[in-house]
């Protein structure tokens, strides 16, 4: 046991660490270097979701139910891994509106109206008060057992006298802590650095703190996870708890719906909001975040049901609460200090709870509940008080204190009731009644004012119906008989069993009928009517807010309004120096010289406007701001028009931002196309060299003999028929080659004349054959002719064919051996198509020839005995094969002779045709 | 002594006008048809002047050319390049690795035969 002094004294030594590191957390960013903007930082202070309830009471709900405390943690697991996209939208609206609550967000979204605001401030603070209340009741335990100051045991704390009651000093100690911390000055971003700094300091301590007495439970009370479970499995009541039978005792329902209940709760949650989103510095540390909780959760996890099972092993069943088995463990092992660490653990996870929770809810109480009833008296409107921040701050100071006493009122009224965890869950449920609105406000349109306001309230009545009322009565606050029997003896209105709705834990019940009431009358009462045209540029505004961000937000407003105006108005709440200040700094933007300058326009305002909502709220800023100015309102057709306006500029850009692409296409393609001509250009200027040349060649010839039989009359007869008779052969060879040349011109561009007709092909080999004899029999060689017994006939051009025939039957004729020359001429029918092989036993083709041979003007063969050949007649043959969609190509080894073959497709028509017909 | 000519074109025909011009003028003439053979006939019989076609198998008449005239001892080989591709580009090359002398083809034969003359005149 310790003394209270020791545990008074080392919490006191605490909170002065905490507050020092707030103080520097403020200092560094007064200064411009935070420390606060790394995502290690963001991801601490979102851990701020484990409060003293994760702390002590995870290990009482391990001891109960197994593994049932699992779903609280999976729920912000699967919500950071799976909605992030949500939460990014979240942050994004609420720093470009500068939204700084929950309420604010559901008021802005839906045409800035108080009444939601002030509906939404009330269920969080109705709902946030047992929450808060719970950390109350786990730091006075937590005290108590710590000092044994009541051998009762598990709420000893609560004297019979308020005025002697601990508890009562506690809260109004964290009310004053967390004015210190948050409500020391007035900004306009809502944003707390140093509190910031100090939560992400309590989320390392706790984390620490449960670990070290994971580490020591587990290794020093017992000899690892191995003998735990081992000793565990051996009780049969402790085996039980951790099958997961035990755990789904509530059916896979209940897993369902508190995993749900959780998700929804790291989103909506106000404190979660306030760090997720208003102290966000910077969007990419979400990504960080989205794993580095989650591990954070997992890592403060582990040590659970060691230390739930090590407790009841070493206590048994009954004796010892299991909320307190992480301090009454150490304790009864005589390790003092390390309770006290555990306690210490304990009290920074409920002291950062409490802090954020009051800071978030005053906010809204400032904004949402306070200044629009303000606001509502005439005499305030004007303005008689040139200076409003001091009422402002007062009044969240007032909020901040209130709130804490309420969570302490409850503590008192109905905190015997429950466990820790159940007390929690009732806060949880009451927070997913944001849900439909808030998320309904980022992703729909159609949701009205009166959808939100109805869906809300439904959900709010249905979840104090169902789960507060209860609560109350278990307590024994209010006459049970409405559990048992139903409101009015009506027995379908029993709160627990709704519509007679049975099977069900309370929670899962009363999430089920509060989620179904909720969502239905936000459906249906928004469908009932249009949005106003507040309402649609709100909603236009939060739902396109990625498409809008980096523009100049669309403005939904006309009217005037002078700087002389909007300034004072500015001041009034946030201060003279600041506003000026903020007025210079617009004015710098906008490019004018002084405030004096500015345009009173519709940025202007709107300018005046954000500013004050970031202090007072969205809906009493345009309240204010509307005081000063001379508006016309806008109606729902004039809004869409600006909304039709702006998207049309949005299709406009993005059209020009097609067409610039467009253009930057047609460039590519035109530079392609330009290299493909310059290629062409190439290769144009290639075939005109080797056309000159190949001209050139046999005009040398022509030349030379022509010019020396002019010269010389001496010239014998013999010489001179010689020399006529070259003469003549060259000038049939230049014949050759320009018709050659022409033919594949005409081919390649598509002009040349195609006179199809009806082939037989075995009859055009054999012409062919016939016509190519005489070459061979000149040469001493042998052509041999393979023919079917029958071929189908074809349709193409005959002389065309014959050429291509000729062509490849004179070039072996050409390429065979003197004398020992043997060349076969094959014709084949496959299906649908027919093919020809020539062969021939000449030197072949070397590989790197076999490519080339088919480009124009590249002769094969060796070239000290090559014919004579203008090196177009492959290239042509080529043409006009595949111009009737067939293939012509080589096959040779060097020195076993080539074959050239090409098949033809069978036309249709030349299948069936009228000749075939008519046999 | 008659000057020793080379003849290297694989143009049967221009070789047969070639063979009758020089031999009218009374040299002393051999032929090659291809690349290689004008390399290793220029080696063995050192002619005094080589009537040399660009576009040969084997071996281009660029590539004999500077063989040729990379080689000291066939310091006294004068070299005249015949083409048939007529562009400037290929007379610069030709001279630039060493010929004495470039015609395009078709040439006329009474210049071919001056040329000849006044190359082998200067020694």
């Amino acid at each position: 046991m310790l003394s209270g002094t020791v545990v008074v004294a080392a919490s006191f030594a605490y909170l002065l660490v905490l507050f020092a590191v707030a103080w520097y957390g403020d200092r560094r960013a007064e200064q411009g270097r935070s420390i606060i903007a790394n995502p290690w930082t963001y991801a601490m202070s979102l851990a701020v979701y484990c409060t003293a309830w994760t702390y002590f009471g995870s290990v009482g709900r391990a001891a109960s139910g197994g593994v049932w405390f699992l779903p609280i943690y999976l729920g912000p697991t699967l919500a950071m891994s799976l909605s992030w996209v949500v939460l990014l939208k979240m942050i994004r609206i609420s720093r470009t509106y500068r939204i700084t609550s929950i309420a604010d967000f559901i008021a802005s979204r839906y045409g800035k109206s108080h009444l939601l605001g002030g509906l939404v401030t009330i269920i969080a603070v109705v709902g946030m008060v047992p929450y808060i209340a719970l950390q109350l009741k786990a730091i006075s335990s937590g005290y108590s057992v710590l000092t044994g100051s009541d051998n009762s045991g598990v709420f000893p704390f609560a004297a019979a006298s308020w005025f002697n009651d601990g508890t009562l000093y506690v809260a109004l100690t964290l009310a004053l802590f967390t004015v210190l911390f948050g409500a020391r000055h007035l900004d306009a971003a809502e944003r707390h650095e140093g509190m910031v700094a100090a939560i992400a300091f309590e989320s390392v301590v706790k984390l620490l703190a449960f670990l070290i007495v994971g580490g020591f439970v587990t290794w020093s009370v017992y000899e690892g996870f191995d003998d735990i479970f081992a000793r565990a499995f051996a009780d049969p009541e402790l085996a039980a708890l951790l099958s997961l039978r035990t755990a789904s005792s509530a059916g896979y329902g209940g897993w369902f719906a508190l995993t749900l209940l959780a998700m929804l709760s790291v989103i909506f949650l106000p404190r979660q909001f306030q760090v997720t989103v208003v102290e966000n510095v910077n969007e990419q540390h979400l990504r960080r975040a989205t794993w580095l909780f989650p591990g954070y959760l997992l890592l403060i996890n582990i040590f659970v049901l060691p230390i739930a099972l090590g407790g009841l092993l070493y206590f048994g069943r009954g004796t010892v609460d299991p909320d307190t088995f992480v301090l009454s463990l150490p304790l009864a092992h005589g390790e003092s200090a390390l309770a006290l660490l555990a306690f210490i653990g304990g009290l920074s996870a409920a002291t950062g709870m409490v802090i954020v929770e009051t800071i978030a809810v005053s906010t809204m109480v400032c904004n949402d509940l306070v200044m629009p009833l303000l606001l509502s008296t005439e005499r305030f409107k004007r303005s008689d008080h040139p200076d409003l921040t001091g009422l402002l701050l007062g009044i969240r100071r007032g909020a901040i204190v209130v709130v804490l006493l309420l969570g302490y009122l409850y503590f008192r009224l109905a905190g015997e009731a429950y466990a820790l965890v159940s007390i929690g869950l009732i806060s949880f449920a009451a927070v997913a009644q944001f849900a439909p609105a808030m998320l309904g406000g980022m992703y729909w349109r159609g949701g009205t004012r009166e959808g939100a306001l109805a869906g809300l309230l439904a959900g709010f009545v249905v979840w104090a119906y169902t789960l507060m009322l209860p609560s109350v009565a278990k307590s024994g606050w209010l006459d049970r008989a409405f559990l048992d029997q139903g409101l009015f003896g009506f027995d379908y209105l029993r709160p627990e069993q709704l519509f007679g709705l049975a099977g069900l834990d309370s929670i899962s019940h009363a999430l089920f009928w509060s989620l179904t009431a909720n969502i239905a009358c936000y459906v249906l009462v928004s469908l009932a009517r249009v949005p106003t045209g507040q309402e649609a540029t709100q909603a236009t505004l939060f739902v396109d807010v990625f498409s809008r961000g980096q523009d100049a937000p669309a403005t939904f407003w006309r009217g005037s309004a002078q700087v002389q105006d909007l300034q004072p108005l500015v001041a009034r709440f946030l201060g003279a120096e600041r506003a000026r200040r903020m007025f210079e700094s617009y004015a710098r933007e906008r490019g004018v010289a002084s405030i004096a300058e500015l345009k009173p326009d519709a940025g202007l305002v709107q300018f005046a406007e954000t500013q004050l909502a970031g202090a007072i709220g969205s809906a009493s800023a345009r309240v204010m701001v509307s005081s000063v100015v001379q508006e016309e309102p806008l109606g729902l057709d004039e809004v869409m028009d600006i909304l039709d306006e702006a998207s049309q500029v949005r299709a406009y850009s993005h059209e020009l931002e097609e067409k610039s692409q467009a253009l930057e296409a047609a460039t590519a393609e035109l530079r392609a196309a330009n290299e493909r001509l310059q290629e062409l250009d190439r290769l144009k200027d290639d075939f005109m060299s080797s056309v000159t040349h190949e001209l050139r060649t046999p005009l040398t010839s022509i030349r030379a003999f022509s010019e020396m039989l002019l010269d010389d009359p001496r010239i014998d007869l013999k010489d001179r028929k010689r020399f006529l008779g070259i003469i003549v052969s060259e000038t049939e060879r230049l014949t050759r080659l320009v018709n050659q040349v022409l033919d594949m011109a005409k081919i390649e561009s598509g002009h040349a004349e195609w006179h199809n007709t009806d082939i037989d092909m075995r009859e055009l080999v054999a012409h062919a054959v016939e016509t190519t004899e005489q070459l061979f029999r000149d040469r001493g060689a042998l052509l041999e002719l393979d023919l079917p017994d029958s071929a189908p006939r074809l349709r193409a051009d005959r002389d065309r064919l014959l050429q291509v025939l000729l062509n490849l039957i004179s070039n072996a004729a050409k390429f065979v051996p003197t004398d020992a020359g043997v060349a076969r001429v094959r014709l084949t029918c496959d299906v649908g198509q027919v093919r020809v092989d020539v062969t021939d036993n000449g030197p072949g083709i070397a590989p790197e020839q076999l490519g080339v041979i088919f480009e124009k003007f590249r002769q094969g063969g060796d070239e000290r005995s090559r014919p004579q050949g203008t090196g177009l007649g492959l290239p042509i043959s080529r043409q006009i094969v595949e111009h009737f969609g067939g293939r012509l190509w080589v096959q040779s080894r060097p020195g076993e002779g080539a074959t050239f073959s090409f098949v033809l497709p069978l036309s249709p028509e030349a299948g069936n045709g009228p000749d075939r017909a008519m046999t | 002594m008659a000057k020793k000519i080379l003849i290297a074109d694989d143009e049967q025909n221009i070789v047969i006008s070639l063979e009758f011009l020089m031999k009218r003028e009374g040299y002393e003439v051999s032929i090659a048809s291809d690349g290689d053979e004008a390399a290793r006939r220029i080696r063995s019989e050192k002619p005094d002047l080589v009537l040399l076609d660009v576009m040969m198998p084997k071996k281009s008449g660029f590539e004999v050319c500077q063989e040729v005239k990379s080689n000291p001892e066939l310091q006294s080989v004068r070299i005249l390049m015949l083409t048939a591709k007529g562009r400037d580009t290929e007379v610069a090359k030709g001279l630039a690795l060493g010929a004495d002398a470039y015609m395009t083809k078709p040439f006329s034969t009474k210049e071919l035969v001056e040329r000849v003359r006044s190359m082998l005149a200067e020694h």
